[in-house]
């Protein structure tokens, strides 16, 4: 039970550059910026055109740790974190700018379900090509072939190009050829997002045995408390890229609800920092009361609105938006999305500026903390933002209607609802 | 003296700057990968479209047909006693691969970008593979090149059996510029709007359509500078028996070499950054 990763004072710097309009650096701003400088006496000026300001931004910083044979070690934080960037540096796609790792054993790295498939191909040969891509040999693709189809249930489907196949399939295949990889360490990012639920249990269901009971080490990248807290024995959480803690899931995911969401019941982001990709961005949460003032503490008897703002660029069908609850575990409670009702009540989404928002009913929530994480995504394509919780909120219970229900705390009533359910005669129940 | 000791253990290190002398052992590694994406593109490009492989025999053809007209029949150039299409297909043969190798190498990195950004693997890999891809199309031109040998009822010298060689060289030089257009690609997203025209300025300062024997004797060594004149010497060489003009054939290997390593270097350099700026 050796040490197989060793991360010792690894950082990773990016240069933002903040002038530049386009993403890309282009050859005639390249060729400009040289001739300006090389008609310029001024030496000092050489280095950078005037104006254009550029930041270090420092992904990872000092980052030590070590992971013995059979871990499973989750990484928790918010986006931005560093969680990814130190994936990445893991698994050789970037370099670090300073420190080392050093790795003992064969590493396979799952970033991304599907890289490399290519949709003119059918699901045959692109398990042959994802399987090559993700560092296997034909021959053990060859070996493990019917394995894969097995678990993936595409057997039907294997001769039919990937691109018609539902998205479901696709992810399905893609995370089959994956799941079967024989590395001694394992590291996958929020690839379990996608896909239904039966699959996603399926996949936890693989990793576990992959790390229970065969040993192998794996690092786990994941928005879902739940499944950081069933597959983990250790959790490190990063937040500004540094580790900030690291122990067991329970403590390390009881704390990150604690410090890293706020309180005020409110977030509100400018253009610049809103969660979302180019498409759908959030601008705003709000945690409201009745009368459409925002609050952190409510009453059990009271409703609770929820209020998203969100800015739309490109419009799409697909478009889902909601948020999770979660209790003070990390466990989720509940997911509500802007379309789970019937069609006639769904409110519109257009493009530009768009506040939607909708009522926890009252007599509903037991007493403690609740978190909301924000959730948008392109249903069963791709998530567009699969936010931690953001922000929390308090509920105290005051909807007891009987003597006998007076609750202070979830240690006299346990669970996270709190329901009033009538109780009957069991003649009376079959009147 | 014990960090030292306990450092040997560890298969892999990974360390800013320090990626070398992993990196031939891993090319050796990933050769599977190397075929499978040249398959993956063989396989894409010929199963889209009919059209794919049609326009593989008719691009060579058509290019042939104008050269033969233009400088054979309305400029008169000599055609080195050999029926002026043979004269011109021989030279097609290889700038036909270097340019479509060059092109598509030159995307190939922007193209797979989403697998830079997941997964490692040597990235030569990708513009390496390309160029290969375009083996199936020098196939295809092949056959009909045969054709019209049969046609034309043309017997080629014995220097034929050279070609191999001198289709190892083209390779050579497509995959050493390859790597290069592939690298400042990515850095530079405005140099793909160049690429077409270095590739048609190209067809003009090489002897595509005409015998480099037209070119004065005083200039020739200089003209071989460009590594794609000695490459088409040596296939009119193999197929038409042209007597080889030795110094400017030289000098071509020798800069073929240099852009080969100097292709290599600049990649390799570059590589380290590709994830962060893809």
């Amino acid at each position: 039970m050796g040490v197989v990763i060793k991360s010792e004072h690894l950082s990773k710097k990016y240069i933002i550059s903040h002038q530049q309009q386009e993403k890309y650096a282009t050859l005639r701003d390249a060729i400009a910026t040289k001739t300006k400088s090389f008609f310029k006496s001024d030496r000092r000026h050489n280095a950078e055109s005037p104006g254009a300001s550029k930041e270090e931004f420092w992904a990872l910083k000092e980052i030590n740790f070590e992971i013995t044979q059979g871990d499973t070690l989750g990484i928790i934080g918010r986006n931005g974190a560093g969680k990814s960037t130190l994936l990445k540096v893991l698994s050789r796609i970037t370099e670090p700018t300073k420190g080392r790792i050093s790795i003992k054993g064969r590493i396979a790295s799952l970033l991304e379900v599907g890289t490399g498939f290519h949709p003119e191909l059918t699901g045959r040969e692109n398990i042959f090509l994802n399987g090559a891509i993700l560092g296997m040999h034909r021959v053990e693709i060859k070996r493990k072939f019917d394995e894969i189809v097995n678990f993936s249930g595409v057997e039907k489907f294997l001769d039919t190009p990937v691109k018609r196949y539902s998205s479901g399939m696709y992810v399905r295949l893609a995370f089959a050829v994956a799941a079967h990889l024989e590395s001694e360490i394992l590291i996958v990012d929020e690839v379990l997002a996608v896909g239904d639920a039966e699959f996603q249990r399926k996949c936890l269901g693989k990793m576990q045995d992959v790390s229970q009971r065969q040993g192998r080490t794996v690092l786990f990248v994941s928005h879902n408390m739940q499944a950081i807290t069933n597959l983990c024995s250790r959790v490190i959480l990063i937040n500004k890229g540094n580790i900030i803690q690291d122990d067991v899931p329970s403590k390390v995911i009881k704390d990150y609800l604690m410090f890293e969401t706020s309180n005020e019941g409110s977030i509100f982001w400018d253009e610049s920092s809103a969660p979302g990709d180019p498409t759908v961005k959030l601008t705003a949460i709000r945690i409201l009361d009745e009368k459409n003032n925002i609050q952190n503490q409510f009453f059990s008897k009271s409703k609770i609105r929820v209020q998203l703002d969100i800015n739309i660029t490109e419009v799409s069908e697909d478009l889902v938006v909601g948020f999770d609850i979660t209790d003070e575990d990390g466990v989720v409670i509940l997911r509500t999305y802007h379309n789970d009702s019937k069609k006639e009540q769904w409110p519109s989404l257009q493009k530009g500026p768009n506040a939607i928002y909708c009522e926890i009913p009252g007599e509903f929530l037991n007493v403690g903390t609740y978190y909301i994480s924000p959730k948008i995504s392109l249903h069963c394509k791709k998530w567009i933002l699969n936010a931690d919780p953001l922000l929390s909120f308090d509920v105290e219970l005051n909807h007891g209607v009987s003597p006998f229900w007076n609750v202070l705390n979830k240690s006299n009533r346990p669970g996270s609802l709190a329901l009033i359910i009538p109780w009957k005669n069991k003649t009376e129940f079959f009147n | 003296m014990i960090r030292s000791e306990q450092n040997e253990e560890f298969d892999l290190v990974i360390e800013g700057g320090r990626s070398g002398r992993q990196y031939w052992t891993d090319l050796w590694l990933y050769r599977e990968l190397f075929l499978f994406l040249a398959w993956r593109d063989i396989l894409v490009r010929y199963k889209q479209t009919v059209i794919g492989v049609a326009w593989s025999v008719v691009r060579p053809f058509l290019t042939m047909l104008v050269f033969t007209f233009v400088f054979g029949r309305l400029a008169k150039l000599p055609s080195e006693g050999v029926p002026y299409p043979i004269l011109v297909y021989a030279a097609m043969l290889p700038w036909q691969f270097f340019s479509t190798s060059f092109n598509d190498a030159s995307n190939s990195l922007i193209t797979n970008s989403n697998m830079l950004t997941k997964i490692y693997f040597p990235r030569m890999i990708v513009p390496a593979s390309t160029v290969i891809v375009n083996f199936i199309d020098f196939l295809i031109s092949f056959l009909i090149f045969i054709g019209l040998i049969l046609w034309y009822h043309y017997t080629p010298p014995w220097t034929i059996l050279s070609l191999p060689l001198f289709f190892i060289w083209v390779v050579l030089i497509s995959i050493g510029t390859g790597f290069y257009v592939a690298a400042v690609n990515v850095k530079y997203r405005d140099f793909k709007y160049i690429v077409p025209f270095v590739v048609q300025f190209g067809l003009y300062i090489s002897p595509v359509g005409f015998s480099s024997n037209v070119i004065p004797e005083k200039w020739r060594l200089l003209y071989s500078i460009n590594p794609i004149v000695g490459i088409i010497d040596g296939f009119r060489w193999a197929i038409i028996g042209n007597p080889l003009y030795v110094p400017g054939f030289i000098l071509s290997i020798a800069m073929t070499a240099l852009f080969l390593l100097f292709g290599i270097m600049y990649f390799r350099k570059m590589e380290r950054v590709f994830a962060d700026l893809v």
